[in-house]
């Protein structure tokens, strides 16, 4: 099972601009820099055009610093900070296809249930389950579903808000040509270009 | 409101900025831009010999007068020959403006002909890129990427766009507001980091100065020299913070670094509180991390937060513009002197002032010309180099005195820079002579700009350290790879020769009596002019702290080094 080396790891939330490109900036300063991603998740806000990337680096909380104040200086990162593991909520989702013959299923059925999984696919021989919880409980419930085998899992990666009522505020724009750049500078036009020669 | 073409919108961008002079090479895609140039006279476009030269150009164009350079260059081959330019100037943290054609918006990503992806290639070696792709974005893309390349930290941006994008047309209007919202730049620090920092200066009995590069990019030299003579600490600088303090202020003592002085590098090795500025504790100036001073306290001040911490472990990290957090320090410091500490370092700058010297003997050497050459041009001047064992010794001799008076590849170490630099920062400085100190090396990267020269009447005053050699290799082979030396002894032209071909004074000097005259004759000459300066071939640069070893092992002389 995949362990970080040496044991620890670092969450980092940014919120970016929803525009082409941001994803590549960001992974490539991770390759350039050395950081081991050990998972990154991305999805959209209630906020129009700004997205939030919850990144998980193996390291220490120095390497945790470095990296947060890396993506800062990319000028498409609103806001870049590494969270405090006690001060967050952090979930992530998996799906665990494992083999499960007719006599053995109370037993794996067992094993969901202290786990507060669930399952959502049975077939005659295999059982898919899903967890919703944080790094270390999948990597427990794993760990417990491995002596039946397991076929095959996916995992979303973690994402995470901070505890209580503190938000990051983000500027939103005075005018709507502006916002229309900031959300559609870099992406081909929709509809038909215009006929220019070449 | 009228439309205009794409092209007069970038070209529109440019006036509102102020860009006044552009450096470029033309191609397919920017056509369309080049066919509108003699509708806008005010921008004056110096066409070059190579894109990497127009990158370079408008790198020493912004060193030298503080404001945005600006080069321009096609799709393809055009754009990836600035990638050299592109990088070196971001490193430097050079305020720049690279501007690229591309091809026609339906075709990019087909791989059609002369296309690159270009954001992609520069992605990492700049601040900011944009690819453009509507002319109605032009105008907030040219008001950003300036706003970017010369606020906070200053650096490379780049902007991409499609050849109809140039075509098309739309409304111009220059953007009143813009909102990079995930930029910030710092200005004044958090008053209690000053705090902080003061307390420690105000307790320290050996405080010493890193200052870098930073003072120069912030216009923070007289904010430095108040605060250094407040507080009673003395100042050593990294290559390229030279300039920042007058060599002959009492609390001035040169270079600290792989080149730097024994005296500035065992100050470094001693000293009790450590004060960077706007410097980002490289390798080439600290040496090994671990050992370059384990028991300082450590102020670094920076306007990149990334830089802190990130090689070297600090006490008081303190983000901000740095002559904006020099006054904030000063104000809060309190009056100090520091007798001791100072006769300390001057006793060690008597005793070891000979590795320091320009060698004596009969003999034409390159330290020697560049001290004649420093002492005639005097501190008006603007003094650029190449990259190598000249390099050294222009920062060791060249007496540099004020804020962008010297030019140099620092942070990327470019061979070749020395020419198009110099040529850019004669445009940006008509009124001003510019020498540029030339590697035998890194001459015959990019003389193809004496053509430039020529017709753009720039008159840059050209000296090559003429040593037969890759000098600087053939140093690290002689010291490192047990003297075998392999692939540094390169052949030259006949660098007059070269000078007559494009039309321009050549002047040789093969022995010291001659040097003066020489000078003397390049200064009176219209311009451009070449001198080949035929040194001593085997000469070494000392001091020099070995890659890897910590400033206290600084080694002064070839005997000492156990090789000779
Ligand atoms: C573009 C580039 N290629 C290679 C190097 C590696 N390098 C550093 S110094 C040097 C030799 C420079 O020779 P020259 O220009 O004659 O200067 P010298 O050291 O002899 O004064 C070389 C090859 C470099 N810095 N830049
Ligand atoms: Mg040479």
């Amino acid at each position: 099972m995949k362990v970080s080396r040496n044991g620890s790891r670092q969450t980092i939330a940014a919120l970016v601009e929803d525009r082409p490109g941001v994803l590549t900036r960001v992974a490539s300063l991770f390759r350039r820099r050395g950081y081991n991603i050990e998972s990154l998740a991305v999805g959209t806000t209630d906020e129009q055009g700004v997205s939030r990337m919850t990144i998980v680096v193996e390291g220490t909380s120095e390497v945790g610093d470095q990296v947060a104040k890396q993506l800062d200086k990319l000028i498409d990162v609103i806001n870049a900070a590494v969270l405090d593991s006690t001060e967050s909520i952090e979930r992530e989702l998996a799906l665990i296809k494992v083999m499960a013959r007719p006599d053995q299923r109370r037993e794996i059925l067992d094993v969901v249930e202290i786990f507060r999984a669930s399952v959502v696919d049975l077939s005659v021989s295999s059982l898919i389950i899903q967890i919703t919880a944080a790094n270390e409980t999948i990597e427990a419930l794993t760990d417990n579903l491995r002596p039946y085998g397991i076929l095959e899992m996916v995992r979303t990666g973690a994402i995470a808000l901070v505890r209580g009522e503190d938000t990051t505020q983000v500027v939103e724009f005075e005018d709507d040509e502006l916002r229309r750049f900031h959300m559609e500078s870099g992406r081909i036009p929709t509809g038909q270009l215009p006929h220019l020669s070449d | 409101m009228s439309k205009i073409s794409g092209a007069d919108i970038v070209l529109r961008c440019l006036q509102e900025l102020g860009v006044d002079t552009l450096f470029g090479y033309p191609g397919g895609v920017v056509l369309p831009l080049y066919d509108r140039f003699p509708q806008y006279p005010d921008i004056n476009h110096i066409l070059v010999r190579h894109e990497q030269a127009a990158g370079h150009a408008a790198d020493g164009y912004a060193r030298a007068s503080g404001k945005l350079g600006v080069a321009l260059a096609t799709s393809g081959p055009g754009a990836t020959n600035l990638v050299t330019a592109i990088t070196n100037a971001h490193m430097d943290s050079v305020p720049t403006l690279f501007i690229t054609g591309n091809v026609t918006r339906s075709l990019l990503g087909k791989d059609g002909f002369q296309e690159a992806d270009i954001t992609g290639i520069t992605m990492p070696t700049v601040k900011h890129n944009y690819l453009v792709m509507r002319p109605d974005d032009l105008a907030y893309a040219f008001k950003e990427a300036a706003y970017i390349a010369t606020t906070g930290r200053p650096g490379a941006v780049h902007i991409d766009i499609p050849k109809d994008v140039f075509i098309e047309e739309a409304e111009f209007s220059w953007p009143e507001t813009i909102n990079v919202r995930g930029y910030n730049p710092p200005s004044t620090a958090e008053q209690d980091s000053i705090q902080q920092a003061a307390e420690i200066i105000d307790q320290s009995e050996r405080p010493l100065i890193f200052a870098g590069h930073g003072i120069i990019l912030s216009d923070a030299a007289d904010d430095l020299r108040k605060f250094a003579e407040k507080s009673g600490t003395p100042v050593v600088n990294t290559l390229l913070g030279l300039g920042s303090i007058a060599p002959d202020h009492v609390l001035s003592y040169g270079m600290m670094g792989m080149h730097g002085s024994y005296w500035a590098n065992h100050a470094a090795s001693n000293a009790d509180v450590i004060i960077g500025l706007g410097m980002r504790m490289d390798d080439r100036a600290l040496g090994r991390f671990e050992d370059m001073n384990p028991t300082a306290k450590i102020i670094h001040v920076d306007i990149d937060p990334a830089e802190h911490q990130k090689n070297l472990e600090t006490h008081v990290p303190i983000v901000g513009n740095v002559c904006d957090v020099l006054k904030q320090l000063t104000n809060t410091v309190q009056k100090a002197t520091h007798p001791d500490w100072l006769s300390w370092i001057d006793d060690l700058r008597i005793g070891h002032r000979a590795s320091m010297s320009v060698p004596e003997g009969p003999e034409l050497t390159a330290q020697y010309a560049i001290a004649r050459i420093a002492d005639y041009i005097g501190t008006e001047s603007v003094l650029c180099t190449g990259v190598g064992q000249h390099q050294m010794w222009s920062a060791q001799f060249g007496a540099i005195s004020r804020p962008r008076q010297f030019i140099t590849s620092g942070g990327l170490g470019t061979m070749g820079f020395e020419v198009p630099a110099a040529m850019g920062a004669q445009a940006a400085c008509p009124d001003r002579s510019v020498w540029t100190i030339c590697g035998d090396g890194g001459f015959q990267m990019t003389f193809q700009e004496i053509g430039t020269m020529v017709d753009a009447k720039l008159p840059v005053r050209m000296a090559i350290m003429n040593n037969c050699y890759l000098g600087m290799v053939r140093q690290w082979q002689e010291l490192f790879y047990d003297q075998n030396l392999v692939d540094v002894d390169i052949s030259q032209p006949d660098f007059l020769k070269i000078a007559e071909a494009y039309g321009i004074k050549g002047i040789r000097v093969d022995n010291q009596e001659d040097v003066d005259a020489a000078i003397e004759e390049a200064e009176a000459t219209e311009g451009p002019v070449l001198i080949d300066f035929r040194v001593v071939r085997q000469d070494n640069v000392w001091p020099m702290v070995p890659a890897g070893a910590a400033l206290s092992e600084t080694i002064e002389s070839a005997e000492e080094s156990g090789m000779s």
